[in-house]
């Protein structure tokens, strides 16, 4: 039985890379306001796009970061390159806080970091043939040494993404999808960077021509031990090229662990609910699959819900816990923290579960892990602590739950009235 | 390259007797290479008063600079006066050795020829600095947005609001109608029009990821702004163009008109047609030849913009409607 | 360009059970540059209560066939063969009678539910109004029949949304709203087009498992048009693999998913990350990229990305033929073979791209 042993093992500490990490991210936030429309544009509120991440990136690494639309994975990788401000936290590259620098101080350092987008439409210059668009990044940190030498840089870059060097004098929009794809890694490698940001850099393209870019990608992290931040909502993808993956929910995180550990024993019931949504390739298997089906729709990040931000379309919430457990998820922020398995996971009621991609596996909550569960309700200190990115700061009532005060499908708090 | 293609022939190919393909991927689909420019230009085509008004702005093109040179008569050349029907000396009418008649001192066709290249100049002038200047406006204004951009776009409302005409007949007057100084006033007046209309593509296609590509590649605003920007408002920035050549022609004929323009002995179009305005009743050639030039220039320049316009115009796909 | 389309014969229209029957179906457009072929002679049956997939890239022209079964091409569209739903002609059906079977004999739902909402009115208002036209009923019946609907197709608090104009829900719920006015007309046939491209998997999963009940409620025919291997899986029970406006690989999904016997199938599934695999494999990508379907050489559209193409494929174009005794038919010359070929095997891993690429 899977689950008993989970319960026995007292699981290895998550092997980490050695070294200092290249990329250090702390309680980075991002909060966008919301301006009444008119004249004067009050800011009337604040839209939490990024709350409290924190995350850290090796040497050769790929860390995937994974979340549905609306869950800030995007942001967080544009407040990683600097591209917007972050409003608190810090981003260190190498022993220097991003956050701090100035956008010219920030040229320099650009370099090392280079970012992919999803688009390989849009995110060409379309007035620019092959040539120029590789040849940029050099002349704008002045490496395009001659233009023989030049050339010859831009010929090796698209020969090394798979690029017939030939076709450097067309233009973008004469190549397919992946092929343009195939352009941006090649402007993105062209100053040696140390980190590629990669934002969704396959989910543009057809599957045919996915697998053959995420190759590319496996075989240049390879060669030029880079490290690789992937951003992707796909977690197929992300099962085959991640060694860490973050799951965000809402702007936060909610599970972080080893690519393996994670799908082999998901515990925060989104990241469990989002691996059994997606649909297996394999009819039998898919087949015979339970789902587990969330109700509803993400709620707005302009005001997420108290406490535990996934406890409106939670399952766990909505049809295991009784309504002393229900107040600690509605009053009580759960931390990020590994509290028995090996990895982070931001749930008062996490177990692992192991049968959402093996068939036929127990499921059961073990007595190790419902010993690291909260018990009785949440105390009034604890239940008034200020929620991180709260829309009002400072302290709350706590919502008690009690006979007439019930939870509706959407995880709402309905006050019955007799 | 070569060697990802050897691999693959050699260590991957499934076995069985037959399947050696030497030609695997080699084999060249049938779609011809379209770049963006030959797809313009085959719209271009498609718009036939264009591409006939382009034939006739040649013409004239050529017949404003070059045929002076195989004219016999020159702009300043005094010629010998006809006898007309009163017995009096006078100008001569149209005939095989003056096809445009004369006036009362000079070859006609020669004159307009002359007036005709000036009238172009100071056009194109106008198209170059105004939409020069414009461009450089409206994307300084786009890039930069907030306090930047209200600024520039006050500044532009303003120089709007200000009547062109006059505010360029009275700074003509005092610089002694030289060509160039009417150009370059005239474009001062036509550069908010385009900077209006360059920030607006400026202010759409800052929001695109190619823009912010290139921040993230490290680009300074300045390599942004020229290297970046300004090339993708090019087809915008040549309707404009064009336009702007039509308008100048015309105001360049009022500014003349009213006597303000360029000053004899020099002519232009518009001093034609102001000095011989008397003549219609007479001598009607010595109006209206400089008048259809008039015409035709702006006509024609104006059908040019039409169908750059169309051939430029992103929407614009393959399909046939 | 007319091929000669051999399918199986166990689907032709003698089958009783025969709900729709698409035969030779051919779309081209003109355009400047020449005519675009986007669907070449397709042919498939579809039987009552049966869920069918098509699947295919962008491109392929699945999602072109589909709409020319609905017929709501643009009209410079040219379409020949034959689509026949009940016995009845469909193509060159004037419009009228096309909009009466439309949403009600045969009900529609695309990628983008808004197409198929009307903006001005409440979706309540629209599900009651699709009771009405099968069911004698009163008004009142009819809300309530709507709101049972909604429910169905997992809706919370139903009584409240039928109040709703379709701008006020999300993406997922209109969509489940689309699938709940299908179920009101009772459909035969559900035709699918990429129904949860635009939504997040999460909410995929819920409009999934509502078009499911659906069909278990109407016990209507489902054809899903999709790219996604994953969702035919797990919905449908045939599968037509289309690639350059043709039927390349028909079959139940077990035999296709298990045993492909075209080449580019094979590649298809190879290229998929696995989820369910813990084993890092490299994926083995396709070469290249679908031809345009402009101009299309002679012989087998997939040749240049086919490894194991021959002389005879840059000759004659395969007919979609049967494997002997199966209802499994590949249009590939060498289909016997290509079956027991693991992709690694047949595509390589490379990761380089240096086929020639095909200008849109």
């Amino acid at each position: 039985m899977t689950t008993v042993e989970l319960g026995k093992q007292t699981p290895p500490p998550a092997p980490r890379p050695k070294g200092e990490p290249v990329l250090s991210v702390r309680n980075l936030a991002k909060h966008f306001p919301i301006r009444s429309k008119g004249l004067i544009r009050r800011k009337v509120g604040d839209v939490h796009a990024v709350c409290d991440v924190s995350f850290d990136i090796y040497d050769r690494e790929t860390v995937c970061i994974v979340g549905e639309s609306g869950c800030g994975k995007t942001t967080t990788g544009r407040l990683v390159l600097n591209l917007i401000p972050a409003s608190s936290g810090s981003v260190v590259w190498r022993g220097q806080d991003l956050t701090t620098i100035s956008s010219r101080g920030m040229r320099p350092l650009r370099r090392d970091m280079q970012i992919v987008f999803q688009d390989p439409f849009a995110s060409l210059d379309p007035r620019m043939n092959v040539n120029e668009l590789v040849a940029e990044p050099l002349r704008i940190h002045g490496q395009y040494r001659g233009e023989n030498k030049g050339r010859e840089q831009v010929r090796d870059l698209l020969a090394q993404v798979g690029l017939n060097p030939e076709h450097g004098s067309r233009y973008a929009h004469e190549f397919s999808g992946g092929q343009r794809q195939r352009i941006g890694i090649a402007r993105a490698l062209a100053l040696k960077p140390r980190l590629l940001v990669l934002d969704e850099p396959v989910s543009a393209l057809d599957v045919s021509i996915q697998a053959g870019v995420i190759n590319l990608l496996e075989d240049l992290q390879e060669e030029y031990g880079l490290a690789f931040m992937f951003i992707s909502h796909d977690l197929s993808v992300i099962r085959h090229i991640a060694d860490r993956v973050v799951v965000m929910y809402l702007g936060k995180v909610v599970e972080t662990a080893e690519a393996d550990e994670l799908f082999r024993r998901p515990s925060h019931p989104y990241t469990q609910a989002l691996m059994s949504a997606i649909p297996l390739p394999d009819p039998v298997k898919e087949r015979e699959r339970k789902r587990i089906l969330l109700t509803g729709d993400v709620p707005s990040p302009v005001s997420p819900p108290s406490g535990c931000r996934f406890r409106t379309r939670c399952p766990k919430f909505a049809n295991e816990l009784d309504n002393a457990q229900r107040e600690w998820c509605v009053n009580v922020e759960p931390a990020l923290e590994a509290k028995f398995t090996a990895h982070e996971a931001a749930c008062h009621f996490a177990s692992a579960r192991t049968d959402i991609l093996e068939v036929g596996a127990d499921m059961r909550a073990v007595p190790a892990e419902l010993a690291q569960w909260p018990t009785g309700r949440p105390s009034d200190e604890q239940a008034s602590q200020p929620m991180s990115c709260a829309p009002e700061d400072g302290a709350r009532e706590p919502i008690r739950i009690s006979d007439d005060v019930t939870v509706d499908a959407e995880g709402e708090l309905v006050v019955e009235e007799s | 390259m070569l060697e990802t293609h050897e691999t693959l022939k050699e260590g991957t190919q499934p076995g069985g007797p037959g399947v050696d393909k030497p030609t695997l991927t080699e084999r060249e689909f049938t779609v011809k290479e379209r770049k963006q420019w030959q797809m313009a230009l085959r719209r271009f085509l498609r718009h036939r008063a264009a591409v006939v008004s382009l034939v006739v702005f040649v013409l004239l093109v050529l017949f404003a600079f070059v045929l002076p040179y195989f004219w016999h008569y020159k702009y300043t050349e005094f010629v010998s006066l006809c006898t007309q029907s009163n017995g009096l000396a006078g100008p001569c009418s149209p005939s095989l050795k003056h096809p445009f008649g004369t006036d009362s001192t000079h070859d006609m066709l020669a004159v307009t020829m002359r007036g005709t290249g000036q009238s172009l100049k100071v056009a194109f002038l106008i198209a170059a600095v105004g939409t020069g200047a414009g461009a450089l406006w409206g994307v300084v204004s786009g890039f930069f947005g907030g306090f930047v951009d209200s600024t520039l776009m006050r500044l532009a409302d303003l120089v709007l609001t200000i009547p062109s005409l006059a505010l360029a007949a009275a700074l003509a007057h005092k610089g002694g109608g030289s060509l160039v100084l009417i150009g370059l006033i005239l474009a001062g007046v036509a550069a908010p029009y385009v900077a209006r209309v360059v920030r607006g593509v400026v202010l759409s296609l800052r929001e695109r990821e190619f823009i912010e590509a290139a921040r993230a590649l490290g680009a300074s605003n300045t390599r942004i702004m020229f290297r970046h920007l300004l090339p993708n408002t090019i087809p915008v920035l040549l309707v404009n163009a064009t336009l702007l050549i039509a308008q100048g022609i015309l105001a360049e004929t009022a500014l003349s008109y009213v006597g303000f323009g360029i000053q004899s002995p020099d002519t232009s179009l518009g001093v034609l047609i102001s000095t011989n305005q008397g003549a219609v009743e007479n001598q009607p050639w010595l109006f209206y030849f400089p008048g259809v030039f008039i015409i035709l220039i702006a006509l024609s320049v104006n059908f040019i913009g039409d169908g750059l316009r169309d051939a430029l115009d992103p929407r614009q796909t393959r399909e046939r409607k | 360009m007319t091929i000669d389309l051999e399918v199986d014969d166990t689907q032709r229209e003698a089958d009783p059970d025969a709900l729709l029957v698409v035969d030779n179906l051919t779309v081209s457009f003109p355009t400047d540059d020449g005519v675009v072929q986007a669907v070449r002679g397709v042919s498939y049956t579809v039987r009552s209560g049966e869920a069918m997939g098509i699947v295919g890239e962008s491109g392929s022209g699945k999602s072109v066939s589909s709409m020319a079964v609905m017929g709501l091409l643009p009209r410079n569209a040219r379409i020949s063969g034959s689509v026949r739903f009940r016995g009845q002609e469909l193509i060159g059906l004037d419009e009228d009678e096309y909009a009466k079977l439309r949403g009600n004999r045969i009900a529609m739902i695309f990628q983008d539910p808004l197409t198929s909402l009307n903006p001005v009115y409440t979706i309540g208002f629209q599900i009651a109004e699709a009771v009405h036209a099968h069911h004698e009923v009163s008004k009142q019946a009819a809300l309530e029949r709507a709101v049972e609907l909604l429910d169905i197709v997992g809706i919370p608090y139903p009584e409240q949304r039928i109040n709703n104009y379709p701008h006020e829900l999300s993406g997922g719920m209109r969509q489940r709203v689309v699938i709940a006015i299908a179920m009101a007309n009772n459909p035969d046939v559900i035709i699918a087009d990429e129904p949860t491209t635009a939504l997040d998997v999460t909410v995929q999963a819920q409009v999934l498992e509502a078009l499911e009940t659906a069909r278990e409620e109407t016990g209507a025919a489902l054809i899903l048009i999709t790219h996604d291997l994953g969702v035919i899986a797990g919905h449908a029970e045939r599968i037509a693999v289309m690639y350059a406006g043709k039927l390349v690989e028909t079959g139940t999904t077990e035999e296709v998913f298990y045993r492909p016997r075209m080449p580019y199938t094979l590649g298809l599934l190879g290229s998929l990350p696995r989820l369910d695999k813990q084993e890092h494999e490299r994926l083995t990508p396709i070469k290249g990229a679908p031809p345009s379907l402009l101009n299309l050489p002679p012989g087998c559209p997939f040749t240049p990305r086919c490894p194991i193409a021959e002389d005879i494929c840059d000759r004659d174009e395969p007919a979609l033929l049967a494997a002997e005794g199966t209802g499994h038919a590949a249009a590939c010359h060498f289909r016997s073979r290509v079956a027991d070929i693991d992709a690694a095997e047949m595509f390589g891993t490379d990761a380089a791209d240096d086929a020639p690429e095909v200008l849109a």
